[in-house]
């Protein structure tokens, strides 16, 4: 082995413990990018070559009932390839164990043959048979959540009938990826399912036998799908149609969307804090190294060799660290990417995901992380291997101290000169200062993102299941009722109070901007749930016009005052022109509301209602879940308690574990930084440390030099985190808000506090295990060498 | 009859190095008493140094006693032996041991921020004629500036002895000559117990007694009848 490649390992053996820390930092990168852009990668492919293996379907839309013949008519637009009309509808299910009753979203088969699109996948059994009435297939989540297997049976309310049905097959479907039930937020599979039944079976409980009131369709590759969505609401209008819309609007779909989108926020947002850290982490530790090597260096030039070779010298040792750094970063990521790949079965059914990173992912990481060290190493050696032999050899210029403000500074706060000397330093290696300030700061930005995520969802909550929804559970009908239901709904058992809501489908177009939303009217003097302003306060609509949640208003590109084009997608299907009156808050869903008796004044109505919240009489439950079921009027019924708990155990297990994930990392950045600038001040003053205590300085008075200016920096970096944190995470929400969630933009003190306490604990603990290296520090030996 | 402020008895440092045992002192007995100028002399790796560190607690003998008046320094603590250093011992080095950061005023106020009973920083530097020079950070001192502002940092906390481990090593003569005539007028009017190192045998005239030291041993000792000022020594 070469000489200098001997120097090279034994030099990188003498800095193992600094070196190891940079490349953790780079690791953490490396690691998120790999994590993120593999997982991403992986659901995307996996739903690509499912969706195609399945023929998902281009266009879909909801009618009332159409005959079947109006199918051909739709075949025959431009760039359809193929049509699919099947009955779709929900029940009400009656299983065993299980009081509260649940639901289902019954599918119709053709009545023989498979289904032409969205097919079902089957995982176990068969599908039903058209002869036999009572078979059905059921989705996986909803078996596998009820314990129900081929050959079990369970009971369905059709037509206000309880009827048997008996499991043929177990399936899964691309349409229901992710699986949510009517007026839920979160998957719930124990109590909404999806039942697959001949058509046979199932036109008759709707009276649609030779018709269908669902559509999808596929497209040709060059077809025009705003032009086909067109012709098919043409088509369907007379039928009720109630808009046909894209694969950007099918909620599972968008779902996907949405957590593709997260996941790229995810790979772009954070690791570039750990590359450019670490970065500058090298540049700190390299100069150092390049500084006592000095006399080395001036050694190596005198005796022949050429800049660049020594250049290289110590760009390979930082290449080392960067290799090192990457294949750690690698390997966790890969590790974290199956575990989250795991998570993500759990939510989304794919019929297989597998985590498989692809490898210019990892090449462009890999490439990414050593590039940033070297450009962290580049400044620390350009400067040094360029001295020419002779002053390289001579030892460097002692450090030059100037009077300045800080003198008087001291002098007025009467300083102790220990005081002084971390104060003179600071202000003397500004640079050294700044990389320290820097990462720390970056480590506490890292810290507020993670947090971040915890306030959002807490204001969401409270949004959510306090302020807006104080139901204790919500009724779905089966179709629009006279306001008179309500009065109903109010002498069901135990219902305290019940409110009627009224919500259609419509179109809200500005422009080229349009979005399929529900509008909904509450009855006057509503109070268990509530429409928030901005500010949070609880408003009513006005009647001047309809009132829009902020984000929606914000993609639509009004503001209040704005006209706007309203398109009724259910009877009478008019088109009003209405100005925009308010904007609001809303997280969770896009919503529209009028005021109700402007709505139904301009409908030519008298009031009606299709949903109803009520509040109850916890005691009476019971009876009430025995009522609901046997009310053919109600198509769904959910108690918000579960709504609840739901949301909260499917985000806490991947926020938590997300969360503990990026805490780690921010730790690993503040120990990473504060070790090693702790490191090279201990080395640097070993001599001037060794004098304190030659002078009777006490070992916690000479740690105090240490330590404290460490600190001093790290309590310096905290507000400067905490600003880059707020950035940070106002990109985050931007990137993490999708069609169904608008994550407000909201750090609380709490987060603040905690990014703070955590980043001080982790560099109080770096410095006093470097402080420990004080004891071995020789004091009669550092007294004997020159500076 | 004189008092002695530092006493050992029979005391012996070894220092293992790999494989074999250097034997840096064999066996001392000494004693330097109150007021008294007391030079060490002999050659490199003759135990002087090793001897200094020793009696002004930076290091332990691995045999043999010292005695701080009647206390025995030999069984205290890392912490006693620094408390030891901070109330009662002045160190100057060859290389002069500043920090860079602070001026001489403010190296000086280091100790005296941490003594019992300071001088001023102020009063220690005029001790060493360097009142002018007080607001200079080391790097704009010479030599023999800086080690006097060493000196006036040993005194400020009026300690009962002073240990020199080649004070003028660094310096040229004149300069030597300046730095020697602080030390013994600090000897003179605050009558601190000093103890030089040298190997250069004109400074042992300012002693009172000159200690010769040979392979880790007192070979003889030789006391000066007559004593000279610094400014007749040259060299």
């Amino acid at each position: 082995m070469r000489a200098l490649d001997l120097k090279l390992l034994r030099d990188m053996r003498h800095i193992w413990a600094q070196s190891l820390a940079i490349a953790l930092v780079l690791a953490c990168g490396i690691m998120v990018m790999t994590l993120a852009s593999g997982t991403q990668r992986s659901l995307t492919e996996t739903r690509a070559a499912y969706y195609e293996r399945h023929r998902f379907a281009d266009v879909f839309a909801s009618l009332t009932r159409a005959p079947k013949q109006v199918l051909d008519e739709i075949a025959r637009i431009d760039g359809v390839t193929r049509v699919e009309g099947r009955v779709v509808f929900t029940a009400l299910l009656d299983l065993e164990n299980m009081r509260e009753p649940a639901s289902a979203r019954v599918i119709s088969l053709p009545a023989s043959g498979g289904a032409i699109l969205n097919l079902p996948l089957i995982r176990h059994g068969r599908l039903p048979e058209a002869l036999h009435q009572n078979e059905v297939a059921i989705s996986e989540p909803f078996a596998d959540a009820n314990r129900l297997r081929p050959g079990d049976t369970f009971r369905a309310i059709l037509n206000g009938r309880k009827r048997e049905l008996v499991v043929t097959g177990i399936v899964l479907s691309p349409e229901y990826i992710y699986t949510i039930g009517a007026g839920a937020l979160m998957p719930d599979d124990r109590h909404f399912g999806l039942i697959w039944m001949r058509e046979t079976a199932s036109a008759p409980v709707k009276e649609l036998e030779g018709a269908f009131n669902d559509l999808t369709l596929s497209l040709s590759r060059d077809a025009n799908e705003a032009a086909v969505i067109d012709a098919v609401d043409r088509i369907l209008a007379p039928y009720g149609g109630t808009g046909a819309y894209g694969r950007d609007r099918q909620p599972s779909n968008v779902f996907i969307d949405g957590e593709l989108k997260q996941l790229g926020a995810l790979a772009t947002v954070q690791p570039p804090i750990f590359l450019v850290v670490s970065a500058f982490l090298v540049n700190m530790v390299l100069s150092r190294l390049v500084a006592l090597d000095r006399a080395q260096i001036g050694l190596f030039k005198a005796v022949g060799y050429t800049t660049r070779t020594i250049a290289l010298h110590y760009l390979k040792m930082t290449a080392g660290i960067g290799i090192l750094g990457v294949l750690i970063g690698w390997g966790f990521g890969w590790w974290l990417g199956h575990e989250m790949t795991e998570m993500y079965t759990d939510f989304f059914r794919f019929p297989w995901l597998l985590y498989r990173p692809g490898p210019w992912q990892l090449v462009i990481s890999g490439i990414l992380g050593i590039a940033a060290v070297i450009l962290g190493a580049l400044r620390a050696v350009r400067a040094s291997v360029r001295l020419a032999p002779a002053v390289a050899m001579s030892p460097p210029v002692p450090p030059v101290f100037q009077r300045g403000w800080a003198d008087s500074l001291g002098e007025m706060l009467s300083l102790r000169q220990t005081t002084m000397m971390i104060v003179r330093s600071i202000i003397r290696w500004p640079g050294r200062a700044a990389v320290t300030l820097f990462g720390v700061s970056g480590s506490v930005a890292v810290l507020v993102v993670s947090f971040f995520t915890f306030d959002a969802i807490d204001l969401i909550m409270a949004e959510l299941f306090e302020h807006t929804n104080r139901q204790d559970a919500t009724l779905t009908l089966s179709g629009n009722l006279n306001d008179r239901a309500v009065i109903d709904a109010g002498n069901l058992p135990g219902v305290l109070r019940a409110e009627g809501i009224y919500a259609i489908p419509i179109r809200l177009v500005n422009g080229t901007q349009t979005r399929l939303v529900t509008l909904q009217a509450r009855a006057p003097g509503a109070m268990l749930t509530q429409i928030l302003d901005t500010e949070g306060r609880a408003i009513t609509p006005s009647t001047a016009g309809v009132v829009l949640p902020e984000e929606l208003a914000r993609r639509l590109g009004v503001a209040p005052g704005d006209s706007l084009r309203i398109e009724l997608l259910s009877p009478p299907r008019e088109t009003w022109q209405v100005p925009v009156a308010s904007v609001i808050r809303q997280s969770l869903g896009q919503d529209a509301y009028f005021d109700r008796d402007t709505l139904f004044h301009r409908l030519r109505q008298t009031p009606q209602v299709n949903m109803i919240h009520l509040a109850i009489d916890p005691n009476r439950l019971t009876d009430l879940q025995a009522k609901v079921q046997e009310t053919p009027a109600i198509a769904g019924f959910t108690l918000w308690e579960d709504v609840r708990n739901e949301f909260v155990a499917t985000l806490s297990e991947s926020l938590i574990t997300m969360s503990v994930i990026f805490a780690t990392l921010g730790m690993l950045i503040t120990v990473g930084v504060v070790y090693n600038a702790a490191r090279i001040q201990l080395a640097e003053r070993a001599h001037e440390l060794a004098s304190l205590r030659v002078l009777g300085f006490r070992r916690s008075e000479v740690g105090y030099v240490l330590v404290v200016e460490q600190m001093l920096l790290t309590v310096f970096a905290i507000p400067v985190g905490w600003l880059a944190g707020y950035g940070f995470a106002l990109l985050m929400a931007q990137g993490f808000s999708t069609d169904v969630v608008t994550i407000p933009v909201v750090v609380t003190q709490r987060t603040f506090a905690l990014a703070a306490l955590i980043v001080l604990g982790s560099a109080l603990g770096a410095v006093l295990f470097v402080m420990r290296r004080l004891d071995r520090v020789d004091i009669v030996s550092a007294l004997k060498q020159k500076e | 009859m004189k008092t002695s402020i530092l006493r050992t008895e029979s005391i012996t440092k070894v220092y293992h190095t790999g494989a074999v045992d250097v034997h840096a002192l064999r066996g001392i007995d000494l004693s330097l008493f109150e007021g008294e100028v007391v030079v060490l002399l002999g050659a490199s790796g003759s135990g002087k140094s090793t001897l200094l560190n020793i009696l002004g607690g930076l290091d332990r003998p691995s045999e043999g006693r010292v005695f701080f008046r009647d206390e025995d320094l030999t069984r205290l603590s890392d912490s006693a032996l620094t408390e030891f250093r901070r109330d009662h011992v002045g160190f100057v080095f060859q290389f002069y041991n500043l920090v860079p950061s602070l001026t001489a005023r403010e190296n000086v106020a280091l100790v005296t921020e941490i003594a019992k009973i300071p001088m001023s920083p102020e009063e220690a530097l005029d001790r060493v004629g360097l009142a002018d020079r007080m607001s200079h950070f080391p790097a704009e001192l010479s030599g023999g500036e800086q080690q006097r502002v060493a000196i006036a940092r040993a005194i400020a906390k009026r300690p009962d002895i002073l240990l020199c481990d080649e004070p003028t090593g660094a310096l040229d003569s004149k300069t030597g000559t300046t730095v020697l005539e602080a030390l013994i007028e600090v000897n003179r009017s605050l009558g601190t117990a000093t103890a030089l190192i040298t190997h250069n045998a004109a400074i042992r005239r300012i002693a009172h007694r000159v200690i010769y030291m040979t392979d880790g041993r007192i070979s003889h000792i030789e006391e000066n009848a007559e004593r000279v000022a610094p400014s007749e020594v040259s060299w």
